[in-house]
């Protein structure tokens, strides 16, 4: 039981491949692995948290008000991230850009607080949260990866294409994050028919 | 004056909310199966995003700025958003209910649509004057309205196309996105960036 609230984050139920929730920064920041990285940790921070915050007060927050109550709350804890990214890694801070402070309204965070987190226990909810959390961050890194490599030729800034490859611009821009996702979830629906 | 056109025409054309900074991707994946629902869901994004843009304008600048309390500026800007949306729906309810059918089931939804929190920090971002920033937020909302739109016409011809099953779904509408974006990187000329 324990081991499956975290694995079906993984794959199962995979926030990116599977349930396409939280498109917004995953498209936007992965034009290297280094940011799909560093969002990816930002969100696992942040779903962690939330889910905690919620999990302990589920029984005192009143139905009709619970979403602006996570919202608020989700709200609190990106602000944290965001004044410490600034504080310690300003020039990742810079490439996120208004990413970061998006993280509240990533679908996924209230997705899992209200699905998940609201109703259950306190070490349930942390299970779940890392679980989704690990599952949206390997995305990202795959994401980010794979436009870097193709886009730009290196991964986490290291050189992998030979000096002949010629670097497919249009996987940096914005076409190319739609087009690789499309074809990214269409091998996972393939691996998925392939396993039943 | 100038500028203020030129804010219009790229934000609807060139950086387009959708196709070039990927807010509102998931009502852009979610409501476009349907021509009328994707017109419904664009026009309430459009009122929505201006009058927001709107609002956050006037708190940042009057409120945050003026009393150092920027640090609140995301929890202020979603609480706007969030009571915007609230107040709008039963203002619509009381008096139009022929508006409130055609928008009404899309506005609770457009609380969660990163579109509108996003070009209200856009916003704040590239320092537009209070005009400007309702352009931005008016036109913002125009662009996201034109795209999901014709996604929705892409996709209702595409339920006939004969493609592979792995395809269907989610993997296809995002390549066509994808190409779509494309098309749309054709009109990064205009305006001079």
């Amino acid at each position: 039981m324990k081991k499956e609230q975290i694995l079906k984050g993984l794959w199962q139920q995979n926030p990116i491949f599977r349930q396409l929730l939280g498109m917004c920064p995953t498209l936007a920041v992965t034009t290297t692995a280094e940011n799909g990285l560093a969002m990816g940790l930002a969100v696992i921070f942040v779903l962690i948290f939330s889910e905690l915050a919620v999990s302990s007060i589920k029984k005192i927050v009143p139905h009709q008000v619970r979403i602006a109550v996570y919202t608020v709350l989700i709200a609190t804890f990106v602000t944290i991230v965001d004044l410490f990214l600034k504080a310690q890694f300003p020039q990742i801070s810079k490439n996120l850009g208004p990413y970061v402070p998006l993280i509240i309204v990533n679908c996924i965070i209230l997705g899992r607080c209200e699905a998940f987190a609201s109703k259950n226990k306190l070490s349930g909810s942390l299970l779940d949260a890392l679980g989704m959390g690990v599952g949206f961050c390997w995305g990202l890194l795959i994401l980010g990866s794979i436009r870097e490599l193709l886009g730009a030729g290196n991964i986490f800034g290291f050189r992998l294409m030979p000096a002949g490859f010629n670097p497919l611009v249009v996987m940096i821009l914005p076409a190319g994050a739609f087009l690789v996702l499309g074809f990214l979830v269409a091998i996972m629906n393939r691996v998925e028919q392939w396993k039943s | 004056m100038e500028k203020l056109i030129l804010i219009f025409i790229s934000t609807i054309l060139i950086n387009n909310v959708v196709l070039s900074y990927f807010l509102g991707i998931c009502p852009f994946l979610g409501v476009s199966g349907k021509m009328e629902s994707a017109l419904g869901m664009g026009m309430a994004v459009t009122f929505v995003m201006t009058l927001a843009t709107s609002i956050s304008w006037l708190i940042y600048y009057l409120v945050l700025e003026r009393f150092g309390l920027i640090f609140l500026e995301y929890i202020v800007f979603i609480l706007v958003i969030a009571s915007l949306v609230q107040i709008v729906e039963m203002f619509i309810r009381k008096y139009s209910t022929n508006l409130y059918q055609s928008l009404g089931i899309y506005l609770p939804l457009i609380t969660s649509n990163c579109a509108i929190l996003g070009v209200a920090l856009f916003m704040v971002v590239k320092d537009y004057s209070f005009l400007e920033a309702v352009v931005f937020g008016f036109s913002g909302g125009l662009g996201f309205c034109l795209v999901i739109v014709i996604m929705a016409g892409i996709r209702e011809e595409l339920e006939f196309a004969n493609i592979p099953k792995i395809f269907k779904g989610a993997p296809l509408t995002l390549i066509t996105a994808g190409i779509l974006a494309l098309i749309f990187m054709g009109f990064s000329g205009l305006g001079g960036g």
